[in-house]
């Protein structure tokens, strides 16, 4: 899942400060599960919002909040047509995927990020999120084990660690594991070291070109993306 | 046919030394021209550096300029932190025109722990990768498959660390590195002959010539500070220790000595191939180490 943290209440107070009536947008899937701007954050950060500007401050605003499903789908947007003709600008919790679909479909609407998308990760306790995937388009974690050196390592580097490892720590982030040292490891486990005596050419950086698209295979056969 | 004087020398059976020269922080590369005329008739060749521990200098590639126009031997540092496949390529053919023979092909520390640190780390390529591009200049082709109009040729070299603390996987890589083409290693540095020996009875099989890593230490806080701030490095409690009993503001004397003494060793011992002396600032001491250590005039 998609993995986001809200940005300072002081810099959303100084995006939103020029507009009068702002909607807060919050998304029902990766923010609310990861805790970054799902129903419950859009709650706290209107009342936020309300008492930084009962203290004074820049300007008067009229918030009014909602959270859609998915901001990254057209089908849940369009839901939104009434509220945002009410709004001056939308504060979006959506991650960066969320904000642009908004913006996308209202060109007239300016729309703010609330949140910093952060990476794609997973949950390795209560609150805590570690990033697992690059999106790199071209897995490799056959080759690697099941974890991923482009992610984890500092470097991304495919052919063993760098001599910058201690105590299987990476030389980045004493706190973080060495991608390669934890490579070894399982490859070792499961008898299959050849796969790290291998040779690993560079990366194709066109595997998918940015910005990526894919287009599934059902709609090519029925005549294109539009189909 | 040999790419370059030290090239030749590798193929003898001559004890090799090698040092390293970090460039100025600015544009001001008196102190580097200094040292390097101190050195370069008393070393077999001179490292430079490249961005060092991913603090921003005057560049590897100019440092070797000066050593090349002053008559040394340069060993041309190339990490991959900072240029694409494009750049790197460009700076390769720059230095095969200008008569820069000798690359050593090393990953690059992570911007992190350095002093740019907001800047875009780059590892388009790794150190193996780098390797393996050189053998493609070489064939008069680039990376893109393109033919060249003038192919370059190089003597590779790259590094490995005997004393990392988890050392298998570091042998897989030293193997893929021999595999990729390096000619020569210049180690991590060596603080535990054990540890060297014990690597030189595994790398002996393959043809390729070691130069241990020697590390000149400044003072015990030096060492302290490198086992805290500089990735891989374990300076053992019984160096520090020695360290520490220098006098006051005889620390470097101390490591001189130290220094000195890990040489002789290892040549008396013939434990590898020679020694790389990575005086980490105090390139001046270099002559003195190699007089300590009975070998003056080892270039000759």
């Amino acid at each position: 899942m998609i993995v986001a943290q809200e940005k300072p209440l002081d810099e959303i107070r100084r995006m939103m400060d020029r507009y009068e009536r702002v909607l807060l947008l919050g998304c029902g899937t990766c923010m609310t599960v990861c805790g970054a701007g799902g129903e419950r954050e859009v709650s706290y950060l209107h009342e936020a919002l309300r008492v930084a500007q009962a203290r004074g401050g820049n300007g008067t605003h009229t918030f009014s909040e909602y959270t859609v499903k998915r901001q990254c789908d057209p089908e849940f947007v369009e839901l939104l047509v009434d509220r945002v003709g009410d709004v001056d600008a939308v504060l979006s919790l959506g991650c960066g995927i969320g904000v642009q679909a908004i913006a996308e479909r209202f060109p007239d609407i300016p729309v703010l990020p609330g949140v910093n998308t952060s990476f794609m990760g997973m949950s390795k306790e209560q609150g805590v999120w570690d990033e697992r995937c690059a999106a790199c388009g071209d897995c490799r974690l056959e080759q690697t084990a099941g974890i991923c050196p482009i992610t984890r390592c500092t470097k991304g580097i495919l052919n063993g660690p760098c001599a910058g490892t201690k105590n299987g720590k990476c030389e980045a982030n004493k706190d973080m594991d060495c991608a390669w040292v934890l490579i070894y490891q399982r490859l070792e486990r499961q008898g299959q070291l050849e796969k790290m005596r291998r040779y690993y050419p560079p990366r194709n950086f066109r595997t998918i070109a940015r910005p990526k698209r894919i287009v599934s295979k059902a709609n090519i056969d029925a005549g294109g993306d539009d189909a | 046919m040999p790419n370059s004087l030290f090239e030749e020398k590798l193929c003898s059976d001559k004890f090799l030394v090698t040092t390293e020269i970090g460039p100025p922080k600015g544009a001001d590369t008196s102190e580097m021209v200094h040292h390097i005329d101190l050195l370069k008739d008393v070393v077999d060749a001179i490292n430079v550096t490249d961005n060092q521990s991913s603090v921003m200098r005057y560049p590897s590639l100019g440092g070797c300029l000066f050593i090349k126009e002053r008559g040394g031997e340069p060993i041309f540092q190339m990490t991959c932190r900072d240029r694409n496949r494009l750049a790197l390529e460009a700076d390769l053919l720059l230095a095969h025109s200008r008569g820069i023979a000798n690359v050593l092909c090393l990953t690059g520390d992570c911007v992190d722990v350095g002093d740019h640190k907001e800047a875009k780390p780059v590892f388009d390529l790794d150190s193996i990768q780098l390797l393996e591009m050189i053998k493609t200049l070489e064939s008069g082709i680039d990376m893109g498959g393109n033919d060249l109009k003038g192919a370059p040729k190089f003597c590779m070299g790259a590094s490995v660390h005997p004393e990392a603390d988890f050392i298998e996987p570091q042998l897989i890589k030293f193997d893929k590195k021999v595999t990729a083409g390096a000619q020569f290693f210049q180690t991590q540095g060596i603080f535990d002959l054990g540890s060297l020996k014990r690597f030189m009875q595994y790398a002996s099989q393959f043809n390729v010539k070691i130069l241990a890593g020697i590390i000149v230490m400044a003072s015990a806080g030096m060492a302290r500070y490198m086992n805290n701030n500089v990735p891989g490095i374990i300076v053992p409690q019984a160096i520090m220790d020695e360290l520490a009993t220098a006098e006051k503001g005889k620390g470097l004397l101390k490591g001189v000595e130290i220094a000195a003494r890990f040489i002789k060793t290892i040549k008396e011992e013939n434990l590898c191939h020679g020694v790389h002396i990575m005086a980490v600032g105090n390139e001046g001491v270099v002559p003195d180490i190699l007089e300590a250590a009975d070998m003056v005039g080892v270039s000759t």
